[in-house]
């Protein structure tokens, strides 16, 4: 079966790009995850990595500028050939590739599949690298992957793969609808949503802050702040030490509810949802409290470039005491989170918009962003749950409140 | 003499196998051996001759009832015993004269006489002329063996009531055979000589034949030997077995019943014992267990440092290829590697015809350890192969994890099982799936095929039958 290589979107208002440089050339093997190519934009230049293993067929010369969206690669994933770096060229969906015996002279027992493996991952789409193989010599066996495609659904309950929705589609009859299976991890999700929902008390507690200050800071502080830590200022590195601030204001929210106990967390690792071409998901920032807005901005961008490429790992997602979504960036003005089982608070940051407030008995016209805390009213009381967000909002608003280190 | 790094007392699978790999990682090796010729039991009174003369009858049982079928017409066709015996001696000297070979090509290092420890670190060598040497060694392996079980109340007397070392050398067919025990040793020379004109009853005092074994294809099999004119008395116990006159007159209880048997040769096969006579100063103090075995922990260490033992004189399967594992991870472990067996991975074979072997669990007991499981199988009449050998009976049976769809146990009753079963030993030791094995390819047309097939019926996809 053969996958495309598109040009993904790498950012608002980039159309096209140059395939700078190919790392890989036509008729190689590539593995799920490997650098395929470098795009360069005017505003950023991103490795391309394959989405799939297989045999690549290259269709545009280094130097084309390209369209997003424009396929310029094929990856075959012949799931019968061994993996191995054969001189083949043209061995497309021949399953009589058997004259390549494995000169797999590469790291040894874990990177051959098994037959039922190979499938399952194939499937499931999983990266086999991210489950350890308890089979001899460190090899994954049929139960490992089953056990691993299981994990990979419910440790990412946001994730919804756009790619991912399973198998062929029926149409009605009259054509006025489509019946698609959900794949099975869309499926886990699913579930995964409903479970969080049902277990959970979960409310939502509305704030609104005055970004000017925050603007002002980053304006001023920018070009000195870019050049000394080879990363920009942004606007989440402040919600997160805000979020900090205001989790140490109200542990409970820092908490979460297992079975009949309560248990306090006493460090802050956040999670910061992050949109991809294939969906959201929220890697975890370590010991938040203990970095600085560079280390955190740092971190964030890591991160994002990581889940573009797909590399975001297991343990990247796991873990973490409380989330912070920002739907802002698609336009959203004010919504409801949900939890992020089995975390007890989200925070919502939602667009920021220029709006008529009062100060000081005058109309004046100010960056504001309208703030959301859903919680597990089970752990968190309302008068909590407001104090957090106030916490938020002061700190935003008067950020010599926070710890600021620039 | 210099010091040696390892004495292996016991020159049988185990041993001798043991002395290949140790002279393999550079050890200076000896190896001591009671008898004449190496190669222990399994060579000189077992597994060697057994095969041959199970081959030997089997073809004169396809001259006799097979070969019509082929259009083959063979107008009289009869055995000639003593040649028959004459090519199984043959072939135990060829494979002895090549342990010998091997050692020598391995340096090591033999000593023909009883190895005794007498103390940590030294053996003594008493030679069949009566003369004793002493050598140093580092360390010491313990590979002495077993011998045939004896029933108290029919003790060996090497002409009516035998074992299988004289059961392995009838100079003529009794007349009438009489087998007590039907584990794999009693079913294999009760077949043989069956085959070679013997009336043949078997004995078996448990409610089934081949104990260990897949109950359902030990079923199957008991059937199968019946038809071939083996008679089972199951539920027996023998009670006292006369001898008088050259013939003996066994009297067993059935239930309430009392039967009585009359035979010319009475085979006791009720088991093996472990064998360590003369091999340990008892002042050293080696522990041995309630059934006579040298106690051993994981590493194949006894309670004496520098004091090792495997094979049959330990506890375990008593089968040659166990011995040589265990042997060969016993060396490596003193040699400072890391030596593993997985005696999960160990089959069983009972070389009658149709073959019956097994590895891993059988339904029961997966069923008694709670795990549960999906079987898949598939038999011979439904293979090409078979069909075109005009020799479709049997059937392959895999048990596995139901939610891992790991393979947990392999079963194959058929006239070739004992090679078919590697390849499900092969995927229990990488840890396989059902599934693995069903994708795998397979030729065609072979009996391999079916092995294919069974595992594809573990999750109801065989093609060639209809799932159910």
């Amino acid at each position: 079966m053969s996958i495309e290589v598109k040009i993904p979107a790498v950012g608002e208002s980039i159309s096209s790009g140059i395939v700078s440089v190919w790392h890989k050339k036509s008729g190689d093997r590539v593995k799920a995850g490997e650098p395929l190519f470098t795009l360069e934009t005017d505003k950023v230049s991103t490795e391309i990595v394959a989405e799939k293993s297989g045999l690549l067929t290259t269709n545009v010369p280094e130097g084309q500028e390209v369209k997003i969206g424009e396929v310029v690669a094929t990856i075959d994933d012949i799931t019968t050939a061994p993996v191995a770096q054969s001189d083949s060229p043209d061995a497309k969906n021949k399953a009589a590739d058997t004259k390549s015996i494995p000169a797999d002279k590469t790291s040894g027992n874990a990177d051959v599949l098994s037959p039922a493996v190979r499938r399952i991952v194939d499937e499931e789409n999983i990266d086999p690298q991210e489950i350890k193989g308890s089979g001899k010599g460190g090899r994954l066996t049929k139960g490992d992957v089953l056990a691993g495609a299981q994990n990979h659904a419910s440790h990412s309950p946001t994730g919804t793969r756009a790619a991912d929705r399973g198998e062929s589609a029926a149409a009605s009859e009259d054509g006025r609808f489509t019946r698609k299976k959900m794949s099975p991890l869309r499926r886990k999700i699913a579930a995964q949503l409903v479970m969080a929902q049902q277990t959970a008390a979960i409310l939502t507690t509305f704030n609104e802050c005055d970004m000017s200050e925050v603007q002002a800071l980053r304006a001023k502080s920018q070009e000195a702040f870019t050049k000394k830590n080879g990363v920009k200022l942004g606007f989440m590195s402040f919600f997160i030490k805000a979020t900090v601030e205001a989790l140490k204001a109200v542990p409970s929210i820092n908490g979460r509810i297992e079975g009949d106990d309560f248990i306090q967390n006493h460090f802050y690792d956040i999670g910061i949802a992050v949109g991809t071409e294939r969906g959201l998901v929220v890697p975890v920032v370590r010991e938040a409290d203990k970095k600085t807005f560079a280390q955190l901005e740092h971190d964030i961008a890591e991160y994002a470039s990581r889940a573009r490429d797909g590399k975001i790992k297991i343990e990247d997602l796991q873990g973490g005491t409380f989330t912070i979504s920002n739907g802002g960036v698609y336009g959203s003005l004010l919504g409801t989170p949900i939890l992020n089982p089995p975390q007890s608070g989200i925070l919502g940051m939602h667009a920021i918009q220029q709006r008529p407030v009062v100060r000081d008995g005058k109309i004046e016209i100010r960056p504001m962003m309208y703030l959301a805390l859903s919680y597990d009213h089970r752990a968190v009381d309302g008068k909590e749950a407001v104090t957090f967000l106030v916490r938020v909002k002061e700190c935003i608003e008067d950020p010599k409140k926070l710890p600021l280190d620039f | 003499m210099d010091k040696f790094d390892v004495v292996i007392i016991g020159s049988g699978p185990g041993g001798y196998v043991a002395a290949i790999r140790a002279g393999q990682l550079g050890l200076k090796t000896a190896i001591v051996e009671k008898d004449k010729e190496l190669g222990g039991t399994c060579l000189n009174i077992g597994c060697i001759p057994s095969k041959a003369l199970l081959t030997s009858s089997d073809h004169f049982m396809f001259a006799q009832k097979e070969a019509v079928k082929h259009g083959i017409v063979i107008d009289k066709v009869h055995v000639d015993l003593p040649k028959m015996l004459q090519r199984k001696d043959k072939v135990v000297k060829t494979l002895t004269g090549g342990v010998r070979a091997l050692m020598k090509t391995n340096k090591v290092t033999t000593f023909e006489g009883l190895g005794t420890i007498t103390a940590p670190g030294k053996v003594s060598i008493k030679s069949p002329n009566g003369e004793a040497q002493e050598i140093e060694t580092k360390n010491i392996v313990i590979a002495t063996g077993s011998v045939p079980s004896e029933l108290p109340f029919a003790k060996f007397d090497g002409k009516t009531i035998v074992s299988s070392t004289e059961a392995l050398c009838f100079t003529e067919a009794p007349p009438k055979l009489l087998v007590i025990g039907a584990g794999a040793i009693g079913l294999e020379l009760g077949s043989v000589w069956n085959r070679l004109g013997s009336e043949v009853t078997m004995l078996e005092f448990l409610p089934r034949i081949a104990l260990g074994f897949d109950l359902e294809l030990s079923n199957l099999l008991q059937r199968s030997l019946t038809a071939q004119g083996l008679t089972f008395h199951l539920e027996t116990k023998v009670t006292a077995v006369n001898v008088a006159d050259g013939r003996a007159i066994a009297t067993a209880t059935k239930g309430s019943e009392e039967l009585r048997f009359e035979a010319d040769k009475v085979l006791v096969s009720v088991g093996r014992k472990p064998f360590a006579n003369g091999a340990v100063d008892k002042k050293l103090g080696v522990e041995f267990d309630e059934r006579g075995r040298v106690k051993v922990d994981a590493h194949f260490r006894t309670n004496i440092e520098g004091i090792y033992a495997i094979g049959d004189v330990i506890a375990g399967p008593m089968l040659a290829h166990k011995a040589e594992d265990e042997g060969i991870a016993c060396v490596e472990i003193i040699a400072g590697k890391s030596g593993h067996v997985n005696y999960d991975a160990i089959p069983g074979i009972i070389y009658t015809n149709p073959e019956l072997a097994g590895v891993g669990l059988t339904e029961d007991q997966a069923k008694e350890k709670g795990i549960e499981v999906r079987i898949g199988r598939f038999p011979f009449r439904a293979n090409g192969r078979a069909l075109s050998n005009e020799d479709t009976e049997g059937m392959v049976k895999f048990v596995a994890d139901a939610k891992t769809d790991r393979i947990l146990g392999a079963h194959i009753l058929q006239h070739a099982a004992s090679e078919l079963i590697a390849e499900a030993v092969s995927v229990i030791e990488f840890g396989g799936s059902s599934e693995d094995l069903g994708r795998t390819c397979h030729s065609h047309p072979t009996l391999s095929e079916a092995v294919k097939e069974a595992a594809l019926a573990v999750e109801k996809r065989a093609l060639h039958i209809v799932n159910r």
